[in-house]
């Protein structure tokens, strides 16, 4: 039986890898997309393009307007002088926001009245937006708490002590380059086997596979191997690239984060194949495989929690294998879980990758055309 | 000798267009056999968009956090109370710091706002008192979000209690902030036009990326290749069927999005119409220099695979912002055609017909429609000698 397997493991890795340009596509672009991804996705913003429309001559405006110009966050990109200068400034985005500060500002401040300032986002990325307005509004609580200290305030006062478990800067890139890892796991996974049956269908070798005293499970085995083997590989460079290239600090145990990623493959690799057997042509493969993967990574907590998510979708996720690994690997990653907290996130994985080889095996057999 | 020359040229007109239509037809009647092209181009927007356009939210709201209160007075009971009336917040109140830690490592609190038993003295004094605010960093976006959300409500907090006490905050800044385009801060409003982009880019490469592949792989390009064809019309007779169906699909998500996800449409429907055009014509351009260079289907799978969501998804700035992200990766932006269409997309929906940021962006596509197609022909001239 092994043997047979075997010699199918080798005709499935001569397949995948005699044709240059398809031994090009499976090695270089998952590196190169982990670099360019892992720089790209940050919700952190900096360099925020800042229009200054200011109209106080006064030494409040001027203090003001220096914490902006000294904060990394913003660049101030143009100076107004008028009103009708601003539409044009937002519209064309030669600024994602403005600030207004009017001709009474340090005098009302003076006198003892709330000084007005105000300020223009633009909103056709509302995250983006509302994270500016995030970092405005922090610049302006630190002038107003100065300010009041100055006029010897004494009302109650309380601060906040922050502290953030597990990312004490709270740096986006070490949620989403981990989040990566299983990215492109999953990419590679379905590069490999999604088209795999569909293009032995189309050119009929299937069934010459069919008739010969290989059983299905064993053709299951011998078509899901190289996936094994092809996506532990990229997926040990990338982690790799992930702890010694972006520094991701990796407090777990490798053991714990490897089962996750065996499992996940099992999962990814079942799904894979159950996709390239039910389809007959292979841009139907290529089709089921979108249908797949866009999904999955959608509705994996990639970039949008899934606690946001209506209540019908998050049951969706229940099915979807990268939502277990995603937690596997963050948590593998910075919180150094051990094994026996994700046994909830492993069991399932388990379960779907059984349900969907097995189904594959059976559509082999029954799924003729 | 001129008259005929005139005649040869109208016959060879007329011939061009029929074998054109020749190859149209055989094109259509491949789609309608195979129905997964159909399903590409109509059932694929309509499942990513349903699902994508409710499933996908960045606004949090009911944050689970876990408050500690080590000795209860009238000051934390207060405070308790107001984060109690946000939206944002769906406290849980713990005697000690144990058991929130307790709950925040069994995933019940995504915070800790820990106030402590000297709270009530501390808040009268000139230093003020401290709240502890402990955060999982983990998804370090969402709890920037969330500390964002506890430093408003204890604000408003600390005002209501000068309020009470008498005591109004001395004068400072009132920010007045107006967030344009979208003064409701709905995300789905950039997030559906982003999607549309992003799906629209699937389907243009999904739907000619196989299809010159195919006819190698299965040798019925040698039998055109006899024929009088030539490989302009070949072209043709590939790229008109699919682009007629990919505006289907455009037509769909467009629809979608106005009508059942109500994103206002500010722009010309026109001008909507037309940019998007010459999206598809990019997308598609891509799958067809895929097919071509890659040859057969399988390697051409791959390539769509790799080329298409990932970059529209995560360098389009439809999710991440460019303007933050590393130079080198923004240079590499300029090559995903995604980028320019989210751009126009957006500012259509929201903003209104603003050539500042149109013109620009449509005048990238062009270039990179020409450039598709063009390399696409030639690539395709030497295959065939």
């Amino acid at each position: 039986m092994w043997q047979r397997i075997i010699a199918l493991v080798k005709k499935e890795f001569l397949a995948l890898l005699k044709d240059k340009k398809s031994r090009v596509v499976l090695i270089g672009p998952p590196i190169i997309q982990l670099l360019v991804f892992g720089y790209a996705a940050t919700y952190d913003l900096n360099r925020v393009p800042l229009a200054i429309y200011n109209e106080d001559q006064g030494q409040l405006a001027r203090d003001l307007l220096a914490r902006f110009r000294l904060s990394p966050t913003f660049h101030q990109t143009a100076t107004v002088t008028h009103d009708a200068q601003i539409a044009p400034l937002i519209e064309g985005k030669q600024a994602l926001a403005l600030i207004h500060i009017g001709p009474t500002f340090s005098r009302d401040l003076s006198k003892g009245v709330p000084a007005p300032l105000q300020v223009i986002v633009d909103g056709r990325n509302s995250n983006t937006a509302m994270i500016a307005l995030n970092y405005i509004q922090s610049i302006v609580d630190a002038f107003n708490q100065e300010w009041r200290n100055s006029q010897g305030f004494s009302a109650p006062r309380a601060y906040l002590v922050t502290r953030a478990w597990f990312n004490p800067n709270l740096e986006s890139r070490w949620f989403i380059v981990p989040g990566i890892v299983g990215l492109l796991t999953l990419v590679v996974t379905m590069l490999v086997t999604a088209l795999s049956v569909a293009r032995e269908r189309e050119q009929g070798t299937f069934d010459q596979l069919l008739v010969t005293p290989m059983r299905p499970m064993e053709i299951v085995v011998g078509k899901a191997l190289p996936g094994f083997i092809i996506g532990f590989f990229e997926a040990t460079v990338i982690i790799l690239v992930t702890i010694f290239w972006f520094r991701v600090p990796f407090l777990g145990h490798l053991a714990t984060l490897y089962t996750g990623l065996f499992l996940f493959l099992l999962s990814a690799i079942g799904v894979g194949l159950m996709i390239s057997s039910i389809a007959v042509t292979q841009q139907q493969g290529l089709l089921g495989a979108f249908l797949f993967l866009v999904p999955s990574i959608i509705l994996s907590g990639f970039t949008t929690p899934i606690a946001n998510m209506p209540q019908a979708v998050q049951y969706l996720t229940y099915i979807n294998p990268l939502a277990y690994f995603m937690i596997v690997v963050r948590e593998v990653f910075l919180q150094g879980a051990p094994f026996m907290s994700l046994t909830h996130q492993f069991w399932p994985m388990a379960a779907i990758g059984i349900a969907a080889l097995s189904a594959a095996g059976w559509l082999f057999r029954h799924r003729m055309y | 000798m001129n008259g005929g020359t005139q005649s040869t040229a109208r016959l060879t007109r007329k011939g061009s267009s029929m074998r054109i239509t020749g190859l149209i037809r055989k094109e259509f009647l491949q789609i309608v056999r195979d129905p997964s092209s159909i399903a590409i181009a109509f059932l694929m927007p309509f499942i990513l968009l349903l699902l994508f356009g409710y499933g996908v939210s960045l606004d949090a709201e009911h944050v689970p956090v876990a408050f500690v209160v080590e000795q209860p007075d009238a000051d934390t009971a207060s405070l308790v109370g107001s984060f109690m009336a946000s939206p944002y917040f769906s406290p849980m109140v713990f005697w000690s710091l144990p058991d929130a830690i307790d709950a925040m490592g069994a995933r019940r609190a995504n915070a800790i706002v820990h106030v402590r038993p000297d709270f009530g003295r501390l808040i009268h004094t000139p230093a003020g008192a401290p709240i502890q605010v402990i955060l999982e960093g983990t998804d370090a976006n969402t709890s920037r979000l969330i500390l964002g959300y506890i430093e408003g409500a204890v604000q408003t907090w600390l005002s209501q209690q000068s309020m009470v006490n008498a005591q109004p905050l001395p004068a400072s800044i009132d920010l007045r902030p107006r967030i344009w385009f979208n003064p409701d801060v709905r995300s789905r409003n950039f997030l559906v036009p982003g999607l549309v982009a992003v799906i629209m880019t699937l389907i243009g490469a999904l739907l000619t990326s196989m299809v010159v592949a195919r006819e190698w792989e299965r040798g019925t390009m040698e039998g055109l290749a006899v024929t009088p064809v030539k490989i302009k019309e070949i072209l043709l007779g590939k790229l008109i069927p699919y682009f007629v169906l990919g505006m289907g699909g455009m037509t769909l998500a467009i629809c979608m999005a106005y009508f059942l996800f109500q994103v206002p449409l500010r722009g010309s429907l026109w001008l909507l119409i037309a940019l998007s055009a010459l999206f598809l014509l990019v997308a598609l351009g891509m799958g067809l220099l895929i097919s071509i260079v890659a040859r057969n289907q399988f390697v051409a799978g791959q390539v769509a695979i790799i080329v298409t969501f990932l970059p529209a998804f995560l360098l389009s700035g439809f999710i991440f912002d460019i303007a933050s992200m590393p130079v080198a990766v923004q240079i590499i932006t300029h090559i995903v055609a995604a980028r320019y269409y989210v751009a126009i997309l957006q500012t259509l929906f929201l903003a209104g017909n603003i050539w500042d940021v149109l013109f620009p962006n449509a005048a990238a596509l062009l270039v990179m429609a020409v450039v598709f197609l063009g390399i696409s022909m030639r690539k395709f001239h030497k295959r065939l000698e």
